[in-house]
Formats: structure tokens, C-alpha cells, sequence
């Protein structure tokens, strides 16, 4: 058993930035994340494992710091909430155009503009179908506890480097906040300069005599190459899709209704489970963990054994749409949740299930 | 009697004509030929060849860097 | 002259002046007699020169020299429009042991980038910025910069630069010089052989406190035509930039070894 601590979401995450051998943080105080940043400060990397820790003069900055660094082949990371978030978007585009990899956290508020510090789930079309400009995606992982905040962070620059893609870690502010038990897992060493020139040989880290000078751009004014490159990230997303979806299915033996949820929403529906039984409605819950690529064959492989499915996210209804898309129109789906920072009871999802789904 | 002679080799076809170099030679050596380069430009040529000292002032300050010096003491 | 004799003095061994191999072949894309084609190949002299080339990574700006890194030899990043600073930032944090420049012009570093510029200079990074002013958007078709002179026409100030309503000219450089953050700035230019050499002198002091670690950012200006964008010959462009861009923007130490010049 690893070492075991009670934290606070975002310590976790910072916790586990040193543990998974990162190699620079770059962010700026935004709340309800402030913590990530205040956590790094105050313990020190940099004399830990040599991990730099730099508050930058805005979002805009920390995204680039991000960039120039991935660039080279490190480990780099940033963190921020929805506004700060939004600001990040061109930074994203580009490292997405220019397929560096690197982990970025959204521990998302309510919007839109600026909002509120309370928690939301708005931000989803803006993680996985764009946010920034052009055809790209970033891997979207969405943690539903504080021991996931800590796991994702290894798991997000595992994946990150694998495809040399930029990877987001949705949060909220109630998992961004909230204290509960985390088991640390053992830290991993930062890579040495060596390994990361063999490991990344595309990383400008220094033209050596060797090797062609590496170039790392978006831009190609010639149509036909940025064609091509377009469909060679097509080709990554595909790739994406048909190995890393992932997902939990939780109480879904002989069901009669589904709930479909993420984050902190599917915490709250696992009360309104059992607050459901207690009623004699059979329900179950799809928790969504990669939100992309979005687990649609999961949701469609139950669709023969239930009667509707209740989306519950904090927003308008953005992930319902997905959830609409994979059912293509084979049962009823319907959205619930409270906005501007509210966030539902369990009972008052148990509601809406008895009056959206089973009496409509 | 020895004496210092230079002469430049531009590289015809990406010299652009800007003239800049003509006005950076002492020694009013350079000129743009009559004739033009394949994307139509004037390149730049040694009018006067015999008074070039290989100074490079026309090299160092082309932004194209097209100008090769060479520079050599002769008995003439 | 005779062609004997020319053949004599047209010799490899004769050589005393050629294009430094830190440039690639490639035909530069930028308009005849534009200075970054000077200002790329002097950062590359200095480069070779210093042997670094295996150590440095660049920066290349949004604007007319986004595509600077087709003609410099070394490994480089394109950043967004501004951000350079940043991305350099990025880098040597991770990397102190590397040399790391920007190379940016002024829509870029003094106006979208403002912020980037002033808080890498504010923070006192150990980087070198090489700034080339022309005062005008080049590579968009000749608009407004933040370095346009006061009645000075471009595309988005056809009647002349207003100074009531379009600001007056920002002068970054010297804006930098006041924070402790750099080290060494200077402005030079590139029209003439007497000032390409003080350009390569201030370029390679630029990368020595580089390596030396003074402690700040070596920010280097230099003041350039565009004669494209000021629609004049590449020789007429730069007379143009003696009379009107120099009393304004005058060349210069302006900060030496952290100190500023009296």
C-alpha cells in the first residue's frame, strides 16, 4: 500500500505532479484552483526532484511556458479554471497542431464570462469538441474523486507522450476542493536529459551535428501538406478512440433506467441510486472517465435492457448530446442539472428521473 | 610592388537587386547588370573589378547574403 | 582586369568572406533589402562563431520572419503571435544550460506581446530578445504598428498616424532599460557595414552574458527598413529610416552589465 493522506483535490494533483517526475508547472491564481499553485510553492520541487515551479503574468503566458517547454521534450503542466481556461485556447490549438505533449487541468467554474467560483460542468463542448480553433481534440480525462486527481496526473502524461498529444484533466470545483483519502502512489524520476533527446528525437533540445536541425510549427501554407498533416491527426484521434475509452458501470445489473454521469455528477447519482431503490426504481449510472474519446459503444451495448436514460451534468446539457448521439434515438434521453454554480441533490435527481424519464 | 586585389563571386540567381551593397562599397566596384536573373531581378556584378580590395563591406551588409569575398596579395 | 588574374584571386583558400553555414541554402523569403535577411545572418555569424550552435534553440515570431526558421540552422520553435517570450521562458527554465533567443518584430513584441515581453524582462530571464523594429505590419500588407511613427502612413493610417487617436509611438526598448530585470540594452541597425559590425558586436554580447549567466535579458533592437511596407526602393528605404526612424528611435547603449548608460 502506497503512502496514504488526506487531501484536498487540487493539493492532490500538485502532489502528484512531483510524484510522476514532472518537469515544470506553469500557472497563474485562479479560484478555485489557487491551491495547485500555493501547494508547489510551498513544497518545494525544485529542491525535491529539480521540478521548476514558476507563477506566470497570466493564463496566456503559462500556456506558452507550456509550449516552449513540451517543445524540448519535457514534462510540463499547467492548471487553471473555465475564464482562465478560455484564455489557454489558442495555446492549446497550437500544441495540438504542433503535437506536443502536456497536461493541462480545468477545475471548472460557473460561466459563462466570469461567472462564479462555484462548481460546474460547463466547460465540456469546450474540452472535446474544440474550445480552441481547427480540427484537433485533446484526451479528456474526467476525475471523480480526489484519489483520481492524483492517478490522472500519471496517467495523463502517460498518455500524453504516448500519442505527443495535449491532455486535459477535467475537474469541478466540489473534487477541486474536497478532502478525502488519496494513496500516493511511489514517485517516478524525472527523466534525464539523455533519455528525453533518445525518447523524443523530434524535441529541439539542441541541433546536434548528427540529426537534421528539428522544426516545431504549425504552420504550412501549402495546402496539400497541411491537408495531409490534418489527416494525420485524424488518424491519431482514431487511434485514440479504439484504445484508451474508458469508463465505470456502476450498479448495472437488472436496471430498468441509466444514469449517465461524470465528475462529481456521478458521485451525486450514486446517492440518488440508492435513493431510487428505496422507491423500487431500478437505476444504474455509466460514468464516463474519458470524456474523449467518449465511451459511445459502452452506452449503445445497453441500450437492449433499459427504458431511458437521465443525463445529470452541472450546465445547459452538453454531454447529453454525446449521450443522444450514441442512442440515436432508440430510447429516451433526457438532460438534468443546476446551473450557475448549484449543485444538485441527490433526491432532486431522483426527481427529475421519476418525472423526465419514467412519467414522461 | 605587392598589392592587396579582391574580387566577389554573387550568387546570381538569389541575389535580389536591392542595390544595398553598391553604396556600401569604398571603392565603387559594384553595379546592377543590364541583364536580369530567372526571377527577373538585376543581380549585382563587379563594374569595376580592378579596384576591388576585398573590404567584404558589400557582403557583410547583403541581406541576402549572396556575396562570396576573396582577397589575395599580388605582385601587379 | 584579366581573367587570368581574377581566376588567381578566386581561389577557396582566398576566401575572407562567405555566407556562415548556421544559415541554410534555402532563398530567403523576405522583400530585397529588407534588414532581417542582415539581422538573421549576423545571429547565425555570432552563433557559429561562438560554436553554440549545438546548444541553441530559437524562437521565431508571427509576422513577416515567421519563417525564419527555414533559413536559420539550428533547432527552433514557431510561437503564437507574442508569445515567444514565454515559450523561452519555458525553455530555459528546463533547459539553463542551452542558449535560447526570440527573435521577434514589433507588432509582435510591442503590441500583442506586450505583457510577454515586459514580465520575461520583469523577471529577469536569462535569455537574449532580438527585436527588429521597422515600424509598420509587413507580412499583413503594410498596417499600423505600435512603433509607427507619428504621421507616418500605412494601411490602417492612411492619413498619417494621429497621435490624438491612435497613441503615439511605444518605445519598448527603452521601456525595458528602466527594469532591473535586463542585463544589456542596446539599438543598432543594419543599412551599413560600420553598423552590421556594431550589430554583430552587440549580438555577441548578447549570447556571452548568456553564457555567463548575468543575471537578466540582453535585449537588442534593431531598427529596420520596409520598404515594401513604406512603398520605396530598398536604398531609398533606408536613407528614409536615417532621417525619420534614427531622431526617434536612436541607435545606441542603452544599459551595459545591468547599469544604465548616463
Amino acid at each position: 500500500m502506497g503512502e496514504l493522506k488526506l487531501m484536498k483535490g487540487n493539493e492532490a494533483v500538485a502532489e502528484a505532479a512531483i510524484r510522476a517526475g514532472a518537469d515544470g508547472y506553469f500557472g497563474y491564481p485562479i479560484t478555485p484552483q489557487s491551491e495547485v499553485i500555493e501547494y508547489l510553492m510551498v513544497e518545494k520541487p525544485y529542491e525535491r526532484t529539480g521540478m521548476v515551479v514558476l507563477q506566470a503574468e497570466s493564463e496566456i503566458a503559462a500556456i506558452n511556458m507550456v509550449y516552449g517547454a513540451a517543445g524540448t521534450g519535457k514534462k510540463a503542466m499547467t492548471s487553471s479554471s473555465s475564464p482562465g481556461i478560455s484564455l489557454k485556447m489558442e495555446g492549446i490549438s497550437y500544441l495540438a497542431g504542433t503535437e506536443l505533449p502536456c497536461v493541462i487541468l480545468n477545475v471548472v467554474r460557473g460561466g459563462p464570462g466570469l461567472g462564479t467560483i462555484q462548481p460546474s460542468q460547463a466547460d465540456y463542448f469546450q474540452a472535446t469538441k474544440g474550445g480552441g480553433h481547427g480540427d484537433y481534440r485533446m484526451i479528456v480525462l474526467a476525475p471523480a474523486s480526489v484519489q483520481e486527481m492524483s492517478d490522472f496526473v500519471k496517467l495523463g502524461f502517460e498518455l500524453a507522450f504516448k500519442y505527443r498529444n495535449p491532455l486535459m484533466i477535467l475537474s469541478d470545483g466540489v473534487i477541486g476542493q474536497m478532502m478525502e483519502k488519496v494513496e500516493l502512489f511511489d514517485p517516478i524520476p524525472r527523466w534525464t536529459d539523455e533519455e528525453i533527446i533518445e525518447m523524443s528525437p523530434w524535441a529541439t533540445t539542441g541541433r546536434t551535428m548528427n540529426r537534421e536541425r528539428n522544426i516545431l510549427t504549425s504552420l504550412d501554407l501549402d495546402p496539400s501538406r497541411q491537408e495531409k498533416h490534418n489527416e494525420k491527426l485524424v488518424a491519431k484521434y482514431k487511434k485514440i478512440s479504439e484504445n484508451e475509452i474508458r469508463f465505470e458501470k456502476i450498479n448495472c445489473e437488472d436496471i430498468d433506467y441509466l444514469f449517465v454521469a461524470y465528475g462529481s455528477s456521478s458521485r451525486i447519482c450514486q446517492k440518488s441510486i440508492q435513493l431510487a431503490k428505496e422507491k423500487g426504481i431500478k437505476v444504474g449510472l455509466l460514468r464516463p472517465i474519458t470524456l474523449y474519446p467518449y465511451p459511445t459503444k459502452a452506452i449503445q451495448d445497453m441500450l437492449g435492457d433499459i427504458k431511458g436514460i437521465l443525463c445529470v451534468e452541472m450546465s445547459a446539457g452538453q454531454m447529453v448530446e454525446d449521450v443522444r448521439l450514441a442512442v440515436e434515438g432508440k430510447v429516451p434521453v433526457e438532460h438534468y442539472g443546476r446551473m450557475g454554480g448549484i449543485v444538485h441533490s441527490p433526491q432532486e435527481v431522483v426527481e427529475a428521473l421519476e418525472q423526465k424519464i419514467i412519467g414522461g | 610592388m605587392a598589392k592587396i586585389r579582391g574580387a566577389i563571386v554573387v550568387d546570381i540567381e538569389k541575389c535580389k537587386g536591392c542595390g544595398v551593397c553598391i553604396g556600401a562599397c569604398p571603392q565603387e566596384v559594384i553595379a546592377l547588370a543590364d541583364n536580369v536573373n530567372g526571377k527577373g531581378y538585376h543581380y549585382s556584378y563587379m563594374k569595376n573589378p580592378e579596384a576591388c580590395i576585398g573590404c567584404s563591406n558589400c557582403a557583410i551588409v547583403c541581406p541576402d547574403g549572396v556575396i562570396t569575398v576573396y582577397r589575395k596579395k599580388m605582385d601587379v | 582586369m584579366s581573367e587570368d588574374i581574377l581566376k588567381e584571386i578566386i581561389q577557396p583558400e582566398n576566401i575572407v568572406y562567405q555566407k556562415t553555414k548556421m544559415m541554410t541554402d534555402k532563398v530567403l523569403s523576405y522583400c530585397p533589402g529588407c534588414g532581417h535577411g542582415t539581422a538573421h545572418r549576423i545571429i547565425m555569424e555570432v552563433v557559429d562563431e561562438m560554436g553554440i550552435g549545438e546548444d541553441t534553440i530559437g524562437i521565431a515570431p508571427v509576422g513577416c520572419s515567421v519563417l525564419a526558421y527555414e533559413f536559420m540552422n539550428i533547432d527552433m520553435q514557431q510561437a503564437a503571435h507574442g508569445r515567444a517570450p514565454a515559450l523561452a521562458t519555458g525553455i530555459k527554465r528546463l533547459w539553463p544550460d542551452k542558449f535560447v533567443f526570440t527573435y521577434q518584430g514589433d507588432g509582435d513584441l510591442a503590441a500583442i506581446g506586450t505583457a510577454e515581453t515586459i514580465h520575461a524582462c520583469n523577471r529577469g530571464e536569462n535569455i537574449c530578445i532580438f527585436f527588429i523594429n521597422n515600424g509598420i505590419y509587413g507580412m499583413t500588407g503594410g498596417q499600423m504598428a505600435p512603433t509607427t511613427l507619428p504621421n507616418m502612413k500605412s494601411s490602417t493610417s492612411p492619413y498619417g498616424r494621429d497621435v490624438k487617436t491612435m497613441g503615439n509611438p511605444l518605445k519598448m526598448t527603452d521601456i525595458v532599460a528602466q527594469l532591473p530585470g535586463t542585463y544589456f540594452v542596446s539599438r543598432h541597425s543594419v543599412h551599413t557595414p560600420r553598423n552590421v559590425r556594431k550589430t554583430k558586436k552587440a549580438v555577441r554580447k548578447a549570447f556571452e552574458n548568456q553564457r555567463d549567466n548575468k543575471g537578466g535579458v540582453s535585449f537588442v533592437e534593431i531598427v529596420s527598413n520596409c520598404n515594401s511596407g513604406w512603398k520605396m526602393t530598398p536604398v531609398k528605404s533606408n536613407e528614409w529610416m536615417v532621417e525619420n526612424m534614427f531622431p526617434f528611435y536612436p541607435l545606441g547603449d542603452m544599459k551595459i552589465d545591468g547599469e544604465l548608460v548616463k
